[in-house]
């Protein structure tokens, strides 16, 4: 009930101990996997053993292999920057567009657009993939057997990646600048081009700066989707892992507490984007 | 009239090169691969590089029990997970819209959210060591006396919704968040006031009110547990059966992408349906739900 209505204390107490152990469940296994970096055993469980930084900066005495040392820990992670990077680009560029399209544009058949941008949040992540990777491996063969071009850049491999992640991505970025869009006031644009701004200028020195904290959110959470992005990326994944698909094939195996360590360097960069960007938005 | 002329055709070019991204964006990565997909589900490899349309994949789903079992599984689990995400989601919606006013309401939101920036991978590896037999918990319960031994809590169907409900809670708690800050208070005490009962209450505003929150997160979090693939695998094991990975076992260790592809069909049909059933039993349009989401 609301606080405004009388509250028995049992419903009080219920709810506050209800809260309290969604927060722990909610914590529970970042913060095990925060804990276990630090842990002085070969594999990331207890009993505890005492501090070590070894699985960070590596021990020569005891042959352990910190991140900082993992070449192939680092280079997927590498390739997951590269990878989110393109990524982030090409979603918050095509959604941009999006935004006036869907907001400003009159054209026949925009009902239908607009229910098939949507439609990529909708469709499992493995779907998306298998049905690029086909299709791609289809323009591939296709373009070799008739062609004789050789189209590597359609088979499995990061530019498949790329394209994969940003196809639902951009949906996202688009939601976001639409509404941020939206909401945007239609005089201030009028004003401008009375006194003899040029459409351009309205753009740039209007549209722009108004879009700006959605143009960094929508930024912000195509990076973290990327990065973050498993479904999508296993299917079409080459030669060069990613980070995700690294750390899931070291995690079947059982791997030593080198991943609890990189974990924790993402849970760092990520908190710390997400609260700059919730700062951001106050 | 010419000046007229020049501007519509200048808002002619505007419109297209506007209209160009997303064109290729939905006709290249979205629409032709899901009809080569289909085009790939309807034949049949008759002798090398020769294919005839056929339902033979189609026809294999039905014959074989473990495909189709694994499928009916896949989709009851995302049932029950989607169901205990919206039971264990609701009571801290509410105590985020309603009961915790101001700073600690928005902190507390920002609790919930903060875990989610982090990927879906590290938060696995966070259930792995607190539920393996040599993990944390089991650890625990041994160190209270509870079991003799440590017992084995990966590789259960519980430990699969756990992690299923764990890894959807977002996806859940954001609509309903907002569904039920525009639920007027005043139309609560008037209920309590002329003598409802909490169960009334719930039941015949609050549900109803937040009928498009609820059903846009069932929706979003059926299908993301429906499709996949991380969660299931690691923390069932091989018990996991869930239907991507009969998806991944033919696309990429079988190269049998035909099945493949059938297989990625009736999924999406499962989806699809599921998706327009909730839409149709509580009245609501796709797109306004999405923006709701």
């Amino acid at each position: 009930m609301i606080p405004s209505l009388p509250r028995p204390v049992w419903l009080r107490a219920s709810t506050a101990l209800y809260v309290a152990a969604f927060l722990a469940f909610l914590f529970l296994p970042l913060v095990v996997v925060a804990v276990f970096a630090f842990n002085d055993a070969p594999y990331p469980a207890p009993p505890w053993r005492g501090v070590t930084l070894d699985w960070f900066f590596g021990n020569a005495a005891t042959g352990r292999v910190g991140l900082f040392q993992d070449g192939e820990l680092l280079a997927s992670i590498g390739t997951s920057c590269v990878v989110a990077a393109w990524v982030t680009v090409l979603s918050v560029g095509v959604g941009l567009a999006n935004a006036f399209l869907l907001e400003r544009a009159r054209f026949p058949g925009k009902r239908l657009l607009s229910v098939l941008m949507l439609a990529p949040l909708v469709i499992p992540g493995v779907i998306l993939g298998i049905s690029i990777l086909a299709f791609a491996s289809r323009l591939a063969d296709f373009g070799e057997d008739l062609l004789g071009w050789d189209l590597d850049f359609l088979r499995p491999g990061l530019t498949l990646v790329v394209l994969g992640q940003f196809s639902f991505i951009a949906t996202v970025a688009t939601l976001t600048l639409a509404a941020r869009l939206r909401r945007f006031d239609r005089t201030l644009e009028e004003a401008a081009l009375n006194l003899g701004a040029t459409r351009a200028a309205v753009l740039r020195t209007i549209l722009l700066p108004y879009l700006r904290p959605a143009l960094f959110g929508s930024a912000a959470v195509s990076f973290l989707m990327s990065f973050a992005d498993f479904n999508t990326t296993l299917m079409l994944v080459g030669n060069d892992a990613p980070l995700t698909v690294m750390m899931y094939g070291r995690m079947r195996e059982g791997a030593t507490p080198v991943l609890n360590a990189v974990s924790l360097l993402l849970m760092v960069v990520s908190g710390a984007l997400a609260l700059a960007l919730i700062r951001r938005r106050r | 009239m010419a000046e007229r002329a020049t501007g519509r055709i200048g808002a002619g070019i505007g419109l297209a090169l506007l209209l160009a991204p997303a064109l290729l964006w939905i006709t290249l990565l979205i629409v032709l691969p899901h009809v080569d997909l289909a085009i790939l589900s309807f034949r049949e490899r008759v002798g090398a590089r020769q294919y005839a349309p056929s339902l033979a994949q189609y026809a294999t789903f039905f014959r074989e029990p473990l495909y189709w079992h694994v499928f009916l599984r896949t989709a009851v689990m995302s049932v029950l997970a989607t169901a205990l995400t919206l039971l264990v989601s609701f009571p801290i919606a509410w105590v985020i819209a309603k009961i915790a006013r101001g700073r600690s309401g928005s902190f507390l939101f920002v609790a919930c959210l903060v875990p989610f920036w982090v990927s879906e991978t590290v938060r696995t590896l966070g259930w792995m060591i607190l539920l393996r037999q040599s993990g944390v918990l089991p650890a625990l319960l041994v160190r209270l006396g509870l079991t003799a031994a440590p017992p084995e809590l990966l590789y259960h169907d519980a430990t699969i919704l756990l992690g299923l409900v764990y890894t959807s809670m977002l996806f859940m708690l954001i609509p309903l968040v907002s569904s039920l800050e525009s639920l007027d208070d005043s139309l609560i005490e008037a209920a309590y006031d002329l003598g409802a009962g909490g169960g009334t209450i719930l039941r015949t505003i609050v549900v109803p009110h937040a009928a498009p929150g609820i059903t846009a997160g069932c929706i979003i979090v059926f299908m993301l547990t429906l499709g996949n693939y991380l969660t299931p695998t690691l923390l069932g094991g091989k018990n996991s059966q869930w239907f991507t990975e009969q998806i991944y076992t033919q696309f990429i260790t079988r190269f049998n992408w035909e099945q493949g592809a059938a297989f990625g069909f009736l999924l999406l049909a499962l989806s699809t349906a599921l998706v327009i059933l909730g839409l149709r039993a509580t009245g609501q349009r796709f797109g306004e739900v999405m923006q709701r989401s």
